[in-house]
């Protein structure tokens, strides 16, 4: 990926107070974000960032980007409507896992058959932290963690298979105390065409004390919990979109990596390049793609609409 | 034989069967014949084989609203002459008591049903329909193709109609004319199927109509034949609509298709979405990313958006514009039915003090002005807006020469940012309101939050800050309320010195209308309308002065209690003497209403409910 000279990770900071707690790893997204977007060069007053409401949903203040912190679990609907109202944006939604899986989960759905241009990130911490700890939807039946009044009886999702089958056309996972990479796998992510799919790894030094930054760098058999894909002969890309035969290979492959136990694959799961929602609905207009772009449209003729009702 | 100038025509039968289509081919031939229509529907939430039945008023003025005086049935079943009476709860008692003595019941003559004992003043004929539909086909040669062309007895029973109503056959065959080619010989032959109808009921009617409907003059150009539905969603083109997202829901859903089905060609962005809540979020979205963005539901949608409705208003949001077609309620309610219970609801849409316009449109007008204005009151107050429709004036088509694009104010899209320096986006400014950045626009840089927020947009929880933002957006429906004009507040109509006042809103507004129309030229005693229509910021000064000045006041209403008796009562203190309420998920017909009146005036009664669909 070639670096932007434009653009440093400062252009995109803000100095608003950040209240996030000392050491959490949101502080790793924020700065994996702001460092995708410096590698991009995307002009700050060409981002939107749209989150939902955690301590997740507080990011966009922190980045210089317009910003819109919307409510709980409904970053992705207010993402598309910002996406399809502006197309020249590059949109990012961010949220809770929580915000995401629970709550918001009929959109994080839905968002996968759409196919918008849009990059979904969800800090994945396992935990409602701004309401102080309880489980989430990918905190696992049986698990404990401290802000819990007991272990959960109501099992995990998997993001990653949830988003595959739910028609992500890119999707991956990071690591918040791993910024550098992170913000990697973000600029693929945004540079991808279509929906993009991040599930980040977050440690909540607060309330979750199963998932800490040492249990993400234990070894797991004599290696280390995490690796990425990219170092490994996986293959994420359907080479041949038209090929149902190898979408399907891909997806199953990218399946069984997601509920891979013990170790932890990070980095791209799966990508297909397909027409967006916005190029499909372009298709047929009188002026494609700009009639999607322009916000002025009062000098309508509907004279033909008319006719037709007399 | 006396003339009729003011005629109802019924066509009834099962769902599914095509009455739609044919009443409303019936309609437009007579609309494009110079007469005045006025049309409405009642169906069940069903697709196939309910009962349902269409009407069609016809006359050479405007009538603003339908009657029960039926003078053609055409049935297409046994249940829409005798009612469902093999049901334990019969849903309905037949059409026939809705008929004017001497009124004709065409019916297909395939069904046997005994009618003695059953109304002796009208004339019932059976029809063949389809045996006369087969001759004309096979007099054509095309006898083999009567299952695909059995539509076309809905051509024979427009043709029955027009004998029955003594409408010039001519003006109905003129809607089969045009097309070239197969279109131009299926238009032969509807005329032939339409003529065979003609001449059978001309022939057991013994060669003379039964009525002698009022001729008139074929105008130069047709008039629009439209429902609240086309007039909305023109306006909203017209208005620069940019976004529509929506979940499908009666009666909304026909707004939200056709723009859909419009959409590649006007330039719109249409999303069929997953639930109400990401209609509303995703309308919110679209609505800060710069575009005129509008969403349409109904009380059921309108509930699950409530959160979403919030936070449009909270954070400024230029819209959406909400279009809310009222359905009986609560709950699922009566899906296909109209009601005006959503009132109060529709002015507290979530938790939470917040501003937010709400206008009630009352006719096709109405709806054209106000579905257009309400995207520059979106822009220029910087919060969304509720337009209230209802099923009635959704599936209603009314006969309008013009719709009257031209005489609308311009486009204004409010306050916007010009790049000087630090831009804050919730800048505290004398009225209230902060120039907008679009996103994309080189230092306009902006945040939004749904918590509370300082100028600049962050999130705050200081008690100055707070207070000098609430009072900054509330302030805002002050300003609202000095601004719009007058004749978008209130509407007013008839005698100015009348001692009766009744006062509406919504779509009641041609029903009163019409209503007191017949009682004033009855000799009264006098009364005129007061229409409120800008429910919120209320118009205080405007109501007060209006009601203080009749005798009596009336207010009609078609839910349970007399909402706008409730907001009229809590805004300027005076209590409405009477409440005429129908909640029955029928609107008023001309004689519910003047009945409900009436016995307003005898009464001793303050609340009169009315609904003449009682055994
Ligand atoms: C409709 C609604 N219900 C509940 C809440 C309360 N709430 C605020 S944040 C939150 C959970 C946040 O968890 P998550 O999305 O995982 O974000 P995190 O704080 O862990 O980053 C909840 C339930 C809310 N804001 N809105
Ligand atoms: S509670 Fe957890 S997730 Fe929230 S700010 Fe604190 S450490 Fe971060
Ligand atoms: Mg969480």
């Amino acid at each position: 990926m070639v670096v932007s000279q434009t653009y440093q990770l400062k252009d995109y900071k803000t100095d608003t107070h950040n209240t996030w707690c000392p050491g959490c790893g949101d502080f790793g997204i924020l700065t994996s974000i702001q460092m995708a977007l410096a590698e991009i060069g995307v002009p700050p007053h060409k981002v939107a960032v749209v989150s939902g409401i955690g301590c997740s949903g507080k990011a966009p203040h922190y980045l210089n980007a317009y910003g819109f912190h919307t409510l709980h679990g409904r970053s992705i609907p207010s993402a598309t409507g910002m996406k399809l109202s502006n197309p020249e944006m590059t949109v990012i939604a961010v949220g809770g896992d929580g915000d995401g899986f629970g709550i918001g989960c009929g959109y994080f759905v839905n968002a996968g058959r759409r196919n918008v241009d849009f990059t979904y990130l969800v800090f994945d911490n396992e935990v409602y932290g701004l309401t102080k700890g309880q489980g989430s939807p990918t905190m696992k039946k049986g698990m404990k963690a401290k802000g819990m009044a007991e272990a959960a009886v109501q099992d995990n999702i998997n993001p990653l298979a949830l988003a595959i089958s739910s028609g992500y056309t890119f999707v991956g996972r990071g690591y918040a105390l791993n910024p550098k990479a992170t913000a990697q796998l973000i600029a693929q992510a945004v540079s991808h065409k279509g929906t993009s799919f991040i599930d980040i790894a977050q440690t909540c030094p607060v309330y979750n004390d199963l998932h800490t930054k040492e249990y993400y760098t234990d070894m797991v058999e004599g290696q280390p919990r995490m690796y990425w894909l990219e170092n490994t002969d996986y293959d994420a890309v359907v080479h041949d979109p038209t090929n149902a035969g190898e979408v399907v290979e891909k997806k199953l492959q990218a399946i069984g990596k997601a509920y891979e136990t013990g170790r932890m694959p990070l980095g791209c799961y799966y990508k297909v390049d397909v027409p967006t929602f916005e190029e499909q609905i372009a298709e047929g207009r009188p002026n494609g793609m700009d009639s999607i772009l322009n916000p002025n449209l009062w000098n309508r003729d509907i004279s033909k609409l008319e006719a037709v009702l007399r | 034989m006396d003339q009729v100038s003011d005629v109802l025509w019924m066509l009834a039968g099962p769902q599914g069967g095509g009455i739609n289509s044919a009443a409303e081919a019936f309609a437009k031939a007579l609309s494009r014949g110079g007469y005045r229509i006025f049309t409405g529907i009642e169906y069940h939430s069903n697709i196939m084989g309910e009962h349902s039945y269409y009407m069609v008023r016809i006359s050479d003025k405007q009538k603003r609203n339908l009657s029960e005086r039926v003078h053609v049935l055409v049935s297409l079943d046994e249940e829409s002459i005798l009612g469902n009476h093999h049901n334990e709860w019969p849903s309905h008692h037949g059409h026939l008591k809705e008929m004017v003595p001497g009124g004709v019941v065409i019916y297909d003559g395939a069904l046997k049903m005994d009618l003695s004992g059953k109304r002796q003043d009208l004339k019932y004929i059976p029809v063949p329909f389809d045996d006369i539909l087969r001759k004309v086909l096979v007099e054509a040669g095309r006898g083999a193709e009567f299952n695909s062309l059995r539509v076309m007895t809905n051509s024979v029973a427009g043709g029955a109609s027009a004998a029955a109503l003594g409408l010039d056959l001519g003006i109905y065959m003129e809607s089969f004319r045009g097309g070239t080619g197969r279109r131009a010989a299926l238009a032969e032959l509807n005329g032939q199927a339409a003529k065979g109808g003609y001449d059978f009921v001309m022939e057991a009617l013994g060669g003379a109509p039964a009525f002698n409907l009022v001729k008139v003059d074929r105008p130069a150009k047709a008039p629009l034949l439209l429902r609240g539905v086309h007039a909305c969603a023109l306006a909203k083109l017209k208005a620069g609509l940019g976004f529509q997202s929506y979940y499908p829901i009666s009666p909304a859903t026909d707004e939200n298709v056709y723009l859909e089905a419009n959409a590649r060609a006007q330039d719109l962005v249409v999303v069929q979405v997953e639930d109400e809540v990401s209609a509303i979020n995703m309308a919110v979205g679209a609505a800060h990313g710069g575009k005129r963005s509008s969403t349409s539901t109904s009380g059921p949608g309108l509930s699950l958006m409530c959160e979403g409705f919030g936070f449009a208003s909270l954070t400024e949001a230029p819209g959406p514009v909400l279009f809310l077609w009222s359905r009986g309620g609560p709950s699922t309610g009566l899906p296909t039915r109209s009601e005006q219970s959503d009132l109060t609801f529709a002015l507290q849409p979530g938790h939470g003090d917040f501003g937010h316009i709400v206008v009630a449109p009352g006719d096709i007008q109405d709806t054209v002005e106000d579905s257009y204005e309400s995207f520059n009151w979106a822009d220029r107050y910087q919060m969304p807006v509720i337009v209230m429709l209802d099923k009635k004036i959704q599936s209603g088509y009314q006969t309008v020469d013009d719709l009257g694009f031209d005489k609308l104010p311009p486009i204004d899209r409010g306050k916007l940012f010009e790049p000087n320096g630090d831009y804050l986006r919730y800048k505290l400014t004398d009225d209230g309101l902060s120039p907008r950045a679009i996103p994309g626009q080189e230092g306009g840089i902006f945040w939004v939050t749904t918590d509370e927020h300082d100028q600049r947009g962050h999130i705050t929880e200081a008690a100055d800050n707070r207070i000098a933002q609430m009072n900054k957006r509330m302030g805002k429906l002050d300003l609202a309320a000095r601004e719009i004009p007058a004749a978008r507040k209130i509407t007013k109509y008839g005698p100015a010195d009348a001692e009766i006042t009744i006062v509406g809103w919504g779509t009641t507004k041609g029903s009163i209308s019409d209503a007191i129309d017949v009682i004033n030229a009855e000799g009264g005693p006098k009364m005129n309308f007061l229409q409120v229509r800008l429910m919120r910021p209320f118009p205080v000064a405007e109501v007060t002065a209006e009601l203080t000045k009749a005798k009596t006041t009336i207010l009609v209403e078609e839910n349970y209690n007399g909402q706008l008796g409730d907001l009229i009562r809590s805004q300027t203190g005076i209590t409405v003497d009477k409440r005429v309420v129908k909640f029955d998920g029928r609107p008023f017909s001309e004689e519910e209403l003047i009945d409900g009146i009436k016995t307003a005036l005898s009464s001793s009664e303050t609340r009169i409910p009315v609904s003449h669909l009682l055994p």
